[in-house]
């Protein structure tokens, strides 16, 4: 029971930091993007190529900071993953969904962003593979912290799950102390207002999909971290992330936050009761009761 | 020769049945501005309805009621519909793309379900031995091929001419008012969720229909039929052939499903053998770069939708402003 809690919050933590992104996205430009999980998977194959790389070139990056099997390799991919995969979130939407956007309505972005989502997670398979592949093959060795009863923790999970509380905190701060993340929350307001105000919404539009790209880098390469990479993490985590960000409401970042955490942890004890094949079909069960009991979500506005 | 005309049957009564989805999408986005996001979804429940209801009994098997093969067709098709009805109760009053996620939920949940329930759906293995219509009747393999043929497109023509007569008739023209502008609909008396709701039903119950006829050709159902690869395969058929004209879903779901038969043909004829493994992943990436280039360049699909001429001028300026804006 509290083995399954403990997995939920560390699984929940990796669906926040991909919810957040999300959810500023589908509240700014108001189409809900089946491309954005791909994201996690860009990310995380980025960060997998120059983890690869850096050894070679020095070799004193590959060891790895004890107890974790975090190497400093791995510590700089994942930051060059975040700038890669935010440009790439950039680029796409500077390739389909902008010039989508100024001619055809939010639901023709839904379908383009199904086409993308398809052709990302087909270049991935062409270019890695089919198979599931690790940043290090060292055995993670998991800490007792009781015997009865039976509670297990790797030391990376718990790196993983400081890391994203941090980047969640980092993103608070920006927020609500900045000019910057001012003017992002009054686009995400209301965003004719903010173009009156003087924010050019183009830009923000282009920050918004930066912060989701790396923050989705970052969640892939955790994930993959804690357990392993293959071309189908986008789609495995597209439906937790929907779901997150439903159940925070759309718009609203600490609701993404909160939703990924209960959507990790519901996930993770109802496992205790019905069969690990059934996992899949847990986000989509929690989406049906949030729409039952309360379809504008946590913090969500209420809508006609 | 023979060996030429049976493969054309089985492509066109293959393409026939993807032409039943596509209507039914057609009906779901063409007319009413629906998104669905989980086409195989509803496919997948009509094809395994027919199956339990119409199916051999087996051992350690709930279903195999070995119903008489219209109304099992029938029992999958309402359960098409029903699963449909409830997803619609629950999101059409909500904002739009509630629908999108809730629909391809559906779809994950039902692979789910389809290959964990051993007990209703078999499992991994799936369900075999569909008793098929006249098979018993024609001994003819090559006979059976172009009767079934003719069932196909006799339940294409017969969806055509109802769907056709439900988007003239006052129903239809309620779907597309709320289609274009849904506060002026509701201005004059029109319940966008009701008609919502029955479009979704009808279109869902539509590819239900699809589905077990897919069925009662192969005779065999597994989760393998259930992957989102169906959905992005109607879609694309729907936004190549254009949306909104019955005409062009049928076009499209020909097209489609020839390009992707003969990509398919080319891949493991001509690509090398280290490549085979990759093919699907090249065929994926055909159809979503399909689906893109559509969107960008041509939405309107190769045959668009025709706005009647008895339309009054006004109206049709007002509708074409309230889309640009």
């Amino acid at each position: 029971m509290i083995q399954s809690i403990l997995d939920g919050i560390l699984t929940g933590a990796i669906i926040s930091l991909g919810a957040i992104g999300l959810t500023l996205i589908m509240h700014i430009l108001r189409f809900a993007n089946f491309a954005y999980a791909e994201l996690l998977a860009i990310g995380a194959y980025v960060a997998l190529v120059f983890d690869q790389l850096f050894p070679v070139l020095v070799p004193a990056l590959d060891t790895a900071f004890a107890p974790l099997t975090l190497t400093g390799a791995l510590a700089l991919s994942m930051v060059i993953a975040m700038v890669l995969t935010g440009l790439s979130a950039v680029v796409i939407d500077a390739l389909v969904f902008k010039r989508i956007r100024q001619k055809a309505g939010p639901l023709s972005m839904v379908f383009a962003s199904f086409g993308v989502a398809l052709v990302i997670r087909n270049v991935i398979v062409l270019i890695f593979g089919h198979h599931a592949q690790l940043y290090s093959q060292d055995i993670a060795r998991a800490t007792v912290i009781s015997f009865d009863p039976l509670i297990l923790i790797k030391p990376d999970q718990v790196f993983v799950l400081a890391l994203a509380l941090a980047l969640m905190l980092a993103l608070h701060l920006i927020l609500t102390r900045t000019t910057f993340g001012f003017a992002l929350r009054a686009v995400a307001e209301n965003p004719s207002l903010a173009q009156v105000a003087g924010v050019r919404l183009s830009t923000m539009v282009a920050a918004v999909w930066v912060i989701a790209g790396s923050l989705s880098a970052v969640a892939g390469t955790l994930y993959a971290l804690t357990n392993q990479l293959n071309p189908l993490i986008g789609h495995v985590f597209l439906l937790p992330v929907f779901a997150a960000t439903i159940v925070g409401g759309i718009g609203s970042v600490y609701g993404a936050v909160l939703g990924g955490f209960i959507v990790g942890i519901a996930s993770g004890l109802a496992l205790m009761i019905l069969p690990p094949g059934y996992a899949p079909a847990m986000p989509f069960l929690i989406i049906l009761a949030v729409l039952l009991f309360r379809p504008q979500g946590l913090f969500g506005e209420e809508q006609q | 020769m023979i060996g030429l005309v049976s493969y054309l049957t089985f492509f066109l009564t293959m393409a026939g049945i993807m032409a039943i989805i596509t209507l039914g999408l057609n009906l779901h986005w063409g007319y009413t501005g629906l998104f669905n996001g989980g086409v195989v979804a509803f496919f997948g429940a009509g094809a395994y309805g027919t199956m339990i209801l119409g199916g051999p009994s087996q051992p350690d098997q709930f279903g195999g009621f070995e119903l008489p093969y219209l109304v099992a067709l029938g029992g999958g098709v309402v359960i098409a519909g029903a699963l449909a009805w409830v997803v619609g109760l629950l999101t059409l009053r909500l904002r739009h793309d509630y629908l999108a996620i809730s629909t391809f939920g559906i779809a994950v949940a039902l692979e789910a379900v389809a290959r964990n329930a051993q007990w209703l759906t078999g499992g991994a293995r799936g369900l075999r031995g569909f008793p098929r219509p006249f098979e018993d009747q024609i001994d003819n393999n090559f006979l059976f091929g172009v009767v079934f043929l003719l069932i196909v497109l006799t339940v294409l023509g017969l969806i055509w001419l109802s769907i056709e007569r439900l988007v003239n008739s006052p129903f239809g023209r309620a779907l597309r008012a709320i289609r274009e502008d849904e506060v002026a609909a509701r201005a004059l008396g029109k319940n966008p969720v009701r008609l919502r709701l029955w479009s979704l039903v009808i279109g869902a119950a539509i590819m239900g229909a699809g589905g077990g006829l897919y069925v009662s050709y192969t005779a065999f159902v597994s989760p393998q039929d259930l992957l989102p690869i169906l959905t992005f395969q109607i879609w694309a058929m729907l936004i190549v052939g254009g949306a909104g004209n019955n005409r062009g879903a049928v076009l499209g779901a020909v097209l489609i499903w020839g390009v992707w038969t003969l990509s398919g043909f080319a891949l493991t004829r001509l690509a090398p053998a280290s490549m085979q493994i990759d093919a699907g992943s090249i065929q994926y990436i055909l159809i979503g770069t399909l689906i893109v280039c559509m969107l960008i360049w041509r939405p309107e699909g190769l045959l668009p939708e025709k706005i009647k001429k008895s339309q009054p001028m006004t109206a049709r300026k007002a509708a074409s402003n309230s889309t640009r804006e």
